[in-house]
This record gives C-alpha cells, sequence and structure tokens, in this order.
C-alpha cells in the first residue's frame, strides 16, 4: 500500500484532482484518460502497477483504466525511449515530404519505427494525421510538443537540443 | 478574390486571442444580446436556421434543426458538446480556430447552451494538439474569471459550465457517440443509433454536438443576423467556409472563403499548382470524401450542392490537391492503412473489410495485384457499406470506390506491368520535402 502510494507524486495526482472538478461528482471515471496522460507524463509509459493505481485512485476496476490505456494510440504500455519521436506520415504529408522526414530520422537514429535507439534515448513511431497538415512535414516529441515544417536541417537542431 | 473572414479576421497568433482583444473585435455582444433577454430561446434557433448554416465537421446537417431536436421540458440536466478531434486527413481548421480565436467558441457553446437549456459543456480537443488544449483551457479561464461562463453569466440567471476534455490519439473519437464514450472515460466506440444524443447521449442525458467550426460561426449570426452570414454564401449553403488546404500547392493553409467561391480562386490564393505541375486529382472534403479528377474539380464551386453533384463530398473542408507526380495506388494504400489502423473493431465488416481494402491495395502497388482485384476491391466496399454502426465504414470503403473509377487505368497498370506508372524519380521529386515560401 506504502508502494501505491508513492506511485505518482503529490503533484500528479493534485493536477489529476484538479482534472475531477472538471465532472459531475458521480462521473469520475471520466477523468481516466487525463489521469493515465499525468501519470505517463511522470512515468514515461503505463505500467500494470501504474494502471492498477490510477483505477484505485479514481474508484475503478482495473480492467476498465486498462481498456483505455490499450484503446488510445498515445499511451504507452510499454518503456519507450526517453524521447519519442512520432512522424506524421498520412497522405497529406506524406505529398510534402512526410514519408522523407521520416527516412531522414531513422537514417540518423538508426533505427526503423517503433525501435529505440540502444542508448534508450530515443523512440521512433509513425503516427497518423496529427491537424496540422499544413505545416507538413510534422512531427510530435513526447506526445505534446509538436514540430512544424521540418527540414533535414530542423531534424538536425532538435535532435542536438534533445541529446543535450 | 472572395476572400471573406468571419472566423479567422484580423489574427496573429500570439496575442488576439485573449479575452480583451476579442472583445475589441466586437466579441460577446452576441452572449450579451442573448442573456441579457433581447432574444429567446426560440429567436435563436430561428435565427440559426435562417443563417442555412450546415454542421462544419463532415456531414454538413443543418445547424437549426439539430438544435431544435432537444427536448424542450426534459426534467434533468442537458449537455453540450464541441467536437474538436480533427484527425480527419487533410483537416487541420478547428486547431487555428481555437488558438487564434478561442473565446468565439466559448461565446458560440454559450449561446448554443442559452439556446438548447444545457448546463454544462465540454470541448472535445484532438490528443495531438496538447499547446492548443492548454490555450483553451487559459482562455476558458478568462471567460470564467469575466463572468461570461459560470453561475449567473453576465449578472443574468442563467448558469453554464465549460471545460475542455484531451483525447489521447483515436480518430474514432471524432465520431460523435464515441467522442460521448470517451468523455465518459471508456473507449472510443461508437453506440447504435437510434437512440440518438438529443435524446441519450453524455451520461445518458440529451446532448447537443458541434463542430468547432459550427459553434465559431454563432457569434457572428446572433450579432449581425442569419441573414447576413447566408448572403455570404449561397442559399442552402450559408456563410464562410474554412477550407484547409494541403499537398501540392505552394501555399498550403487554411483559407475562410465565401461558401460557392469557384475552386479555381481557392486555388489560386494558395498559390497555385506546386512547380508548375499539372493537377491530377483533387480529394474535396477530407480523406473520407470520394476523390475527384482535376479537370472535374476545376469547374466546381466550393459548396456543399457544386460537390455533392460532381460526385463528392465537401465534408470537413479539406482540400488535398495532388499533382501528377502523384502514384494512386501509393495515395489510395496510405489511407486504406489508415482506416484499417482506426477501425475500432465492434463492426465484422468494418474491422475485416478495412484489413482486406489495405492488403489488397497493398499488393496491388507493391507488383502482387491479381487480375481480378479492382472487382474484389468493389466487392469488399459493398460488403462494408451501410453494414456498420457508424460512417467509418463508409469513409473507409469511399475512398477506394472512386480511386478505382476515376484512375482504374493506373490501378490496372500496376496489375499488368507490377510497377508505377508514374516513374519512381517524379514521384520522388513531387513528395520530397516541402516547406511554404511564406512559413
Ligand atoms: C469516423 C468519423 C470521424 C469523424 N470525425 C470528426 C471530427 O474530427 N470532427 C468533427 O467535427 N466531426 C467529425 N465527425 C462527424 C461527427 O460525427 C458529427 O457529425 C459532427 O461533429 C457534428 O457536428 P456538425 O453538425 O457541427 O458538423 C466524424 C464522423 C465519423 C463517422
Ligand atoms: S464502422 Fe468501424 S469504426 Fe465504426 S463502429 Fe463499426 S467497427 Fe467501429
Ligand atoms: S496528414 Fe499529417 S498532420 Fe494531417
Amino acid at each position: 500500500m506504502e508502494a501505491e502510494r508513492n506511485m505518482l507524486s503529490q503533484e500528479s495526482l493534485s493536477r489529476i484532482d484538479r482534472e475531477l472538478e472538471k465532472y459531475p461528482g458521480d462521473q469520475k471515471k471520466s477523468a481516466t484518460m487525463s489521469a493515465l496522460r499525468i501519470a505517463q507524463e511522470e512515468l514515461g509509459w503505463l505500467s500494470n502497477e501504474t494502471i492498477a493505481f490510477v483505477a484505485d485512485y479514481l474508484g475503478l476496476t482495473d480492467i476498465e483504466v486498462f481498456e483505455v490505456a490499450s484503446f488510445y494510440n498515445m499511451y504507452e504500455l510499454a518503456p519507450v525511449g526517453r524521447h519519442k519521436i512520432t512522424v506524421c506520415t498520412n497522405l497529406p504529408c506524406a505529398l510534402s515530404g512526410g514519408v522523407h522526414a521520416a527516412e531522414y530520422v531513422k537514417q540518423k537514429l538508426g533505427i526503423d519505427f517503433n525501435e529505440t535507439t540502444p542508448d534508450g534515448k530515443f523512440t521512433l513511431k509513425e503516427g497518423e494525421c496529427m491537424g496540422a497538415c499544413g505545416d507538413a512535414p510534422v512531427l510530435l516529441v513526447n506526445n505534446h510538443h509538436m514540430c512544424s515544417w521540418m527540414t533535414p536541417e530542423k531534424i538536425d537542431q532538435m535532435l542536438a537540443d534533445l541529446d543535450k | 478574390m472572395s476572400a471573406k473572414e468571419l472566423i479567422l479576421a484580423d489574427l496573429d497568433g500570439d496575442r488576439t486571442w485573449r479575452l480583451q482583444e476579442y472583445i475589441k473585435r466586437g466579441g460577446y455582444e452576441a452572449l450579451k444580446k442573448v442573456v441579457s433577454g433581447q432574444m429567446s430561446a426560440d429567436d435563436i434557433i430561428a435565427e440559426v436556421k435562417k443563417s442555412a448554416l450546415r454542421g462544419r465537421g463532415g456531414a454538413g446537417f443543418p445547424t437549426g434543426l439539430k438544435w431544435s431536436f432537444m427536448p424542450r421540458s426534459f426534467p434533468g440536466d442537458k449537455y453540450l458538446a464541441c467536437n474538436s478531434d480533427e484527425g480527419e486527413p487533410g483537416t487541420f481548421k478547428d486547431r487555428d480556430i481555437l488558438r487564434y480565436n478561442p473565446h468565439t467558441v466559448i461565446e458560440g457553446m454559450t449561446i448554443a447552451a442559452y439556446a438548447m437549456g444545457c448546463v454544462r459543456g465540454y470541448n472535445y480537443i484532438h490528443g495531438e494538439i496538447f499547446a492548443t488544449y492548454q490555450r483553451f483551457e487559459e482562455a476558458l479561464a478568462e471567460a470564467r474569471e469575466a463572468g461570461l461562463l459560470g453561475q449567473n453569466i453576465l449578472g443574468s440567471e442563467f448558469s453554464f459550465d465549460l471545460f475542455a476534455h484531451h483525447g489521447y490519439g483515436a480518430y474514432i473519437c471524432g465520431e460523435e457517440t464515441a467522442l460521448l464514450e470517451s468523455i465518459e472515460g471508456k473507449k472510443g466506440q461508437p453506440r447504435f443509433k437510434p437512440p440518438f444524443p438529443a435524446s441519450y447521449g453524455l451520461y445518458g442525458k440529451p446532448t447537443t454536438i458541434n463542430n468547432t467550426e459550427t459553434f465559431a460561426s454563432i457569434p457572428f449570426i446572433i450579432r449581425d443576423g442569419g441573414e447576413t452570414f447566408l448572403n455570404y454564401g449561397k442559399p442552402n449553403n450559408g456563410g464562410t467556409k474554412i477550407f484547409s488546404i494541403s499537398g501540392h500547392v505552394n501555399r498550403p493553409g487554411n483559407y475562410e472563403i465565401e461558401m460557392g467561391t469557384p475552386f479555381a480562386e481557392l486555388l489560386e490564393m494558395a498559390g497555385g499548382m506546386r512547380g508548375g505541375r499539372k493537377i491530377k486529382g483533387v480529394i474535396p472534403g477530407g480523406s473520407s470524401a470520394p476523390v475527384l479528377p482535376g479537370d472535374v474539380m476545376m469547374d466546381c464551386t466550393m459548396d456543399y450542392d457544386s460537390i455533392s453533384k460532381a460526385g463528392s463530398m465537401l465534408g470537413s473542408g479539406a482540400v488535398i490537391v495532388m499533382d501528377e507526380s502523384t502514384c494512386m495506388v501509393k495515395a489510395l494504400e496510405r489511407l486504406s492503412f489508415f482506416y484499417f489502423e482506426e477501425s475500432c473493431g465492434q463492426c465484422t465488416p468494418c474491422r475485416e473489410g478495412t484489413g482486406w481494402l489495405y492488403r489488397v491495395v497493398h499488393r496491388i502497388e507493391h507488383g502482387q495485384g491479381r487480375q481480378d482485384d479492382l472487382d474484389l476491391l468493389n466487392s469488399v466496399t459493398t460488403n462494408i457499406m451501410g453494414r456498420t454502426i457508424c460512417a467509418l465504414g463508409d469513409a473507409a470503403s469511399m475512398p477506394v470506390q472512386s480511386f478505382v473509377k476515376h484512375f482504374g487505368d493506373e490501378f490496372q497498370y500496376h496489375i499488368d506491368n507490377k510497377k508505377c506508372l508514374v516513374p519512381p524519380e517524379v514521384q520522388y521529386e513531387g513528395s520530397k520535402i516541402y516547406v511554404s515560401p511564406s512559413c
């Protein structure tokens, strides 16, 4: 029980509490998505223990929370590198170099989609439309930071900045 | 030029989204008019009907009519939801509305809530645009602070609470009932309809769902009148509309223009065709809309009626332009992969059918097509269409049918010759990294 209590920082827990305020008092389940997001921001990915902790915190069963964690693409159910890079290769982006930008990142990092560099720094993913096709090539860093109009030079710069 | 900006006018992105700037532009005047009792709920709905505003999320359903479906005398809470889950490939207008003019959405939703008697609303924001979600949260805080949201809005009897709900990567949550399931904290799997959300929606309560751009059009309609809005467009196609243009044009981006503007003019606003290459095909309404040959598109005007007469849909207003360097088989292969990947899996025809479509297009593209594959593709689509819970099944099928219909020769060439009609170096040139000079 002690370990469970310490699973997320006080800060993350208060952020989850603030999310809970958005929903009617008897609808705590509605905060599942944001609670998982906040947990993943702190811990990097969602282990079964983390999912159980979130379930317990919201008064839900583990399976209810697991169903959510496994349904949405941006949750990670296995460890990823320190930085996750997701490149959009859907058609509108592909017409303006989305696939070539992804190829360039692959070549720079020496990994393919769904792989992590041996030093554990980078994981690469293929993404679907991010609602930013006018800014192609587009990629996301760690789910929350969108980078637009990515040229090889900007990709070099981005990787160097993340590597610091 | 028919650029007429009601939603995206005079915006710079850093400062003008703030409440005080919005008020300077005439923001929240419409809300004042409403809560001060100058307009009743019926007046609002009548004004929206007069404007001929049609839903901007894809289906184009008349907004005023939708609002009139909400039960008047329902004893419990009623809800409102804004669909900012924008995940339809090619669509990127709602993100710009939310980051450049978030208060117009807040004001539009509050007026809608007043008209339908909703106590609480949620704006469901696409997972990948976290910064936009944060900005919307900030705008909500500004509005609450100023008494424009919450208890007794602007000192009136009317109270309405609005919150943002952040998605986390599932295209299907753009479907309205999947969106409700998702707000309830579940997997985003569409519900059977009926019952429709107007009778059984969020938490089982009457709920209305509209697209971001739909709500963003409301303040203007209430302030300046439905007729003024209608006159910006054409009958049955009221107002201005934001078109997201992507693909092989010189200046991809969002362009807000009057409904009924010729496509050729829109293309010109987007800087024309990149590298002077010839237009080959256009998907006029987001990836789910049937593709049209370039020359057919050049004769269309940008409104629901014209595009539908040409055999496609205006959909979300996402115009994907492809030039002669595009291999249409490869283009369809990528879209088919998307629908296969995003099917929520609860209906067999969609779950299995999208997999079939992707695998068959994939093998044609990779030189392993069989002579009867085009018939097979058509037969798989007819087995999906109309047999699923939600419209994703149709959305996956329409691109396939239309690509095969209009570019069948190119598919046949792949099958016969085991290679692309468009030489690889031409394709490479056309799809290499392109950053518009205006960025
Ligand atoms: C698979 C699928 C995805 C959809 N995605 C969106 C979306 O991202 N945004 C949206 O507003 N509507 C989307 N829709 C349409 C919604 O179900 C709904 O019709 C719309 O939000 C209603 O708002 P409107 O009447 O203002 O257009 C989607 C529909 C389907 C079937
Ligand atoms: S049509 Fe596809 S996406 Fe829609 S409910 Fe059925 S399986 Fe899910
Ligand atoms: S296709 Fe890449 S952001 Fe839309």
